[in-house]
């Protein structure tokens, strides 16, 4: 295992493309180290990548930032959860029936336009705790977009492989689960991403608004006390949490459908 | 397995198709009459657009009739069975399916066949149609070409008593076009079943049918019925004999007619097919 992983590392080193990836970063880093030495204007008050990186690795022996990763990933895995719970049965249902179609479709409509984070205030007030609040607010940046992508699938559907199966002798159950569910999944699965990059925008910021736990109130804190390396840390650590989310989405979904790996 | 398939006798009596729309009532067949004799192959050619994929569809059970009457084996039918299967235009194989899977669809979800016996009756059609190894490809992964041959077998498996056939080579290149036509004429020759099979082309209908039913234009009706009794089994070389080069004169001048009357009610299509007509003659 690991001397696959290091033969793969190798030859990806070996790639023209990969070294110029690298040469890019290590410019950047280079010039934005400099211009904070410096001084130079606006820039320069951005804390060197030096410092960002002593200050990161104090934290990662520090529990509090680990405790900041796990809340966040909770509040993203229980609102995303649910949200899946709740909305791919609604997105199936309203794909399948046109009545219920005709009669919800609206009141989502309506409702989807409103950014996530304008129901702050409102699901503050409405619920008991922050907690659940802020993992309200987390469902709702992928409730809508999960249903729509779901909705959309549905009714997508070539009417050819409807009509195949149905006089191959498939009973409505058969159609349902053999034919509509794999034949949506994909762009049920497009959903998923996308909800997955909402929610994470979401929670960042509805934890610097509405709470005093999380990566994005980590880096809230950072600015209130002044401690500007922790900005960094906090930013950097939301856009990988952010990416290794949406890479096991993909991955999950790769995995439950073999036929579009295969292009 | 047994490699003979039984044919059924498809009867359609005065079928008439309307459909109502916003824009008024389009009438696309009216009192068409059918016949297709048990394990005969049966080819039917009619303008673009004159109503052929909608008589597939309702000799599949897939659209009400707005009158009329489909007969199976003197009984009259009621929506999609498995003895009245389709081939479709393109292919309807299901992408999330392996070629296996696809094939082996029909008879494990009715529970027909099971276990090593469900096994041995897809391999020996995957076989017979040159994809056993290919059983667990799927559709994306296949040729044009392939997916035609899959989705005969994934037909061919439940053996249909009548296989409606909706152009199912369009779309291909003319080559692989050639091989199909050849490998589908084989195919029914060697476990027959009663046929239908939609084309726009002349030849492909010549040389593959018992007889070739030309339609008019919409609302499409049986303009003539030309039987085709050339013997069987056959190959390219009929092509060439009085018989069918007279029969394919008649079919052509029966064809242009309905292609001029599909011209002047304003289809592209059919102005191809006239200037294609004018340059020949």
């Amino acid at each position: 295992m690991l001397a696959f992983y290091a033969k793969k590392l190798v030859k990806a080193l070996a790639s023209r493309s990969l070294r110029r990836g690298l040469f890019s970063i290590a410019m950047f880093l280079i010039l934005w180290e400099l211009s904070s030495r410096l001084g130079v204007p606006i820039v320069g008050a951005i804390p060197a990548p030096s410092d960002v990186f002593a200050r990161l690795i104090t934290e990662l022996t520090n529990p509090y930032y680990w405790r900041s990763w796990g809340t966040s990933l909770t509040r993203i895995m229980t609102g995303f959860i649910i949200a899946q719970i709740l909305g791919a049965p609604l997105g199936l249902f309203l794909g399948v029936s046109r009545k219920a179609k005709a009669i919800i479709f609206p009141l989502i409509e309506i409702m989807r336009p409103v950014p996530p984070l304008a129901w702050v205030p409102v699901s503050v007030i409405f619920w008991p705790s922050a907690e659940m609040s802020m993992i309200f607010v987390t469902f709702l940046g992928a409730f809508f977009t999960v249903v729509l992508n779901i909705v959309e699938g549905v009714s997508a559907i070539d009417e050819r492989y409807l009509r195949a199966a149905a006089s191959l002798g498939s009973s409505p159950r058969d159609i349902f689960w053999r034919v509509m569910l794999p034949a949506s999944l994909p762009s049920a699965l497009v959903g998923m991403t996308v909800g997955m990059g909402i929610t994470w925008c979401v929670v960042v910021a509805a934890e610097m608004i509405a709470t005093n736990t999380g990566l994005g109130y980590l880096t809230w804190r950072g600015y209130v006390a002044g401690e500007f390396p922790l900005i960094v840390v906090g930013m950097l650590s939301i856009g990988l949490a952010g990416y290794l989310s949406s890479a096991l989405i993909r991955r999950i979904g790769l995995h439950f459908t073999p036929w579009l790996a295969v292009r | 397995m047994e490699n003979i398939t039984i044919g059924g006798r498809l009867e359609a009596k005065n079928l008439t198709k309307t459909y109502h729309l916003d824009s008024g009532d389009r009438e696309v067949l009216r009192g068409l009459n059918l016949t297709l004799e048990p394990d005969t192959l049966t080819a039917l050619m009619g303008p673009t657009g004159c109503g052929k994929s909608v008589l597939i569809n309702l000799l599949a059970g897939y659209e009400p009739l707005t009158n009329g009457e489909i007969c199976l084996d003197g009984q009259p039918i009621h929506g999609p069975d498995k003895d009245r299967l389709v081939v479709f235009q393109e292919t309807a194989l299901f992408p999330w399916l392996t070629t296996y899977e696809n094939v082996a669809y029909g008879p494990k979800i009715r529970g027909e066949l099971k276990g090593a016996d469900l096994t041995n009756s897809v391999m020996e059609l995957l076989r017979h149609v040159g994809l056993d190894s290919f059983r667990d490809k799927y559709p994306a992964q296949l040729s044009g070409g392939m997916q035609r041959r899959a989705e005969l077998a994934r037909a061919m498996i439940n053996q249909p008593k009548v296989t409606l056939l909706d152009e199912p080579f369009r779309g291909l290149d003319a080559m692989t076009r050639d091989l199909m036509r050849d490998h589908y004429l084989t195919l029914f020759e060697k476990r027959r079943g009663t046929h239908l099979f939609v084309t726009a082309e002349i030849d492909e209908g010549l040389l593959l049918a018992d007889q070739l039913v030309i339609v008019t234009n919409r609302p499409a009706r049986v303009k003539k019925i030309l039987p085709v009794n050339l013997p069987r089994p056959r190959s390219e070389e009929i092509r060439s004999t009085p018989e069918y080069l007279t029969l394919k004169a008649e079919a052509l001048e029966l064809s242009h007619e309905e292609a001029m009357k599909s011209f002047k009610a304003g289809s592209l299509s059919s102005a191809d097919f006239v200037g294609a007509y004018a340059a020949l003659n």
